[in-house]
């Protein structure tokens, strides 16, 4: 299981407390936890990833094991921690607006 | 009418306001969706308990959500709003061309007999269209591939379709408003369009009567009048008789003709509303004092409402969606403004109240009666 925390707006829409967990076959890669994490939560589509390129949302970032993976490939391998399921991914809305 | 029921966005989320026919004791729902933008929140005429809202922000993108009991509670629909084919290119602001980016969505219009179909107005300006309540959008290609399309350019709010006009007499005639390309009709259900901008006239603009390039701010049109429309532009309130094929300027003595809104009393077609604002580079209403102008002869004469509205320091504006009016037997007029606070008049608009004051910024306004 690959430990997922979600930026709270993101919960709200969810509707969900606290972690989230999904299943992820084979690599865990940013790229497949995405996928998993939209399967699961289908109104998350478009919220991390732009619709229409696939692309990381501009204010959305990717942050593991006090790493910034957010301008990682989103299909490297996320770090061990992660896809062992001791350490989190974490979902942030990146510091800016009013 | 047992009561109305106001649907009020925000830069920070929803709000339902909720009065008996009376309008004057209100109840006041929300934030839902707090701390996200909410464009636009819109009931369908089919069933008063179906709305949409358009929720967005910088952070996590654009999301429809919809309500089937009244704004209870509200699901989250369809949130993918391609461009479907070519995307092709419009001129950016330093007129370079720049391919067209889905932004937001600023508007969105239920259709007027069946509950599942709306039609949302987008930025980058394109029109979609769901028939399945949400869930699915398609675009109507022929309005952003329209020949001038690589001619339009962005507004100062961005290059967005703001206003959806669906008739109510003419089968298949939808009219649209583009800033800054103007407006434009479609006489087959959205697949055609042609820009409806002769007469108009926009000293901001390299050829002032362009075809297209003006920045039209609002349209407004009476139900049983369709042919007649109103338009609130950038600089002057226009008039068409005939479904925009010729427009004409109605200002008159109004203080000042920049403004957003433009809003037709429910029962007497020649009665219009606008919000005049001082100037394009000072968005608030002259003077420090918050007046509605009301023409009943269809514009060219019109009168200041200030009644129970503030007549000193008020640095407010009221935006293009942010106006409505109800359809009990005296004609309610509401409108939210830049500064959190949404006034009703329940006597057409000689006399207004506050409904609430404090909200964060008003984006939108819209009114159901209730049965």
């Amino acid at each position: 299981m690959i430990r997922v925390v979600l930026p709270a707006h993101l919960k709200n829409l969810a509707r969900v407390y606290g972690e989230v967990e999904v299943d992820v076959a084979g690599e865990v890669t940013q790229r497949r936890v995405l996928d998993a994490l939209e399967e699961s939560y289908p109104m998350l589509r478009g919220t991390l990833r732009d619709r229409s390129t696939g692309r990381r949302r501009s204010f959305v970032r990717f942050y593991a094991c006090e790493e910034d993976l957010s301008n990682d490939s989103p299909d490297a391998p996320l770090p061990a921690p992660v896809a062992a399921g001791h350490e989190p991914l974490l979902i942030v809305g990146a510091m800016a607006g009013g | 009418m047992s009561g109305v029921r106001v649907l009020v966005g925000t830069r920070k989320g929803a709000f339902v306001l909720t009065a008996d026919g009376t309008r004057r004791d209100w109840k006041v729902d929300g934030p839902h969706f707090g701390g996200w933008e909410v464009y636009h929140v819109n009931a369908s005429p089919a069933d008063p308990d179906r709305l949409y809202a358009s929720q967005s922000g910088g952070w996590f993108g654009q999301l429809i959500q919809r309500s089937d009991d009244g704004g209870r509670t509200w699901e989250p629909v369809g949130n993918d709003f391609t461009y479907a084919g070519d995307v092709g290119e419009h001129l950016w602001y330093d007129g370079t061309p720049r391919p067209w980016e889905f932004k937001r969505i600023w508007h969105l219009e239920p259709s007027r007999t069946d509950p599942d179909t709306v039609y949302a107005g987008g930025e980058d300006a394109a029109l979609y269209r769901s028939t399945d309540g949400g869930r699915e959008w398609r675009e109507l290609t022929g309005l952003r591939t329209h020949e001038s399309g690589p001619r339009w350019q962005p507004g100062a709010g961005g290059m967005c379709l703001h206003t959806i006009i669906l008739d109510p007499v003419h089968e298949g005639r939808i009219y649209v408003a583009i800033s800054a390309a103007g407006a434009f009709r479609s006489d087959d259900a959205g697949q055609t369009w042609r820009p409806i901008n002769r007469g108009l006239v926009s000293g901001q603009i390299p050829d002032p009567d362009a075809e297209v390039g003006h920045c039209v701010h609002r349209l407004a049109m009476h139900p049983s009048r369709p042919d007649v429309l109103f338009m609130q532009k950038h600089w002057d309130v226009m008039r068409s008789d005939d479904g925009g094929g010729q427009w004409r300027e109605i200002s008159g003595d109004l203080p000042t003709d920049f403004g957003f809104p433009i809003a037709v009393h429910a029962h007497e077609p020649e009665t219009v509303y606008v919000v005049p604002i001082t100037s394009d580079s000072e968005h608030y209403v002259p003077d420090g004092r918050l007046r509605v102008y009301r023409s009943r002869s269809g514009g060219d004469e019109w009168e200041a409402l200030s009644e129970g509205l503030p007549q000193r320091h008020c640095y407010v504006n009221v935006l293009r969606d942010a106006m409505a009016v109800d359809t009990l037997e005296d004609c309610g007029v509401y409108f939210g403004t830049t500064g959190g606070q949404v006034y009703c008049s329940s006597d057409a608009g000689d006399s207004w109240a506050p409904i609430v004051r404090d909200l964060p910024a008003v984006l939108s306004v819209e009114v159901q009666a209730l049965p």
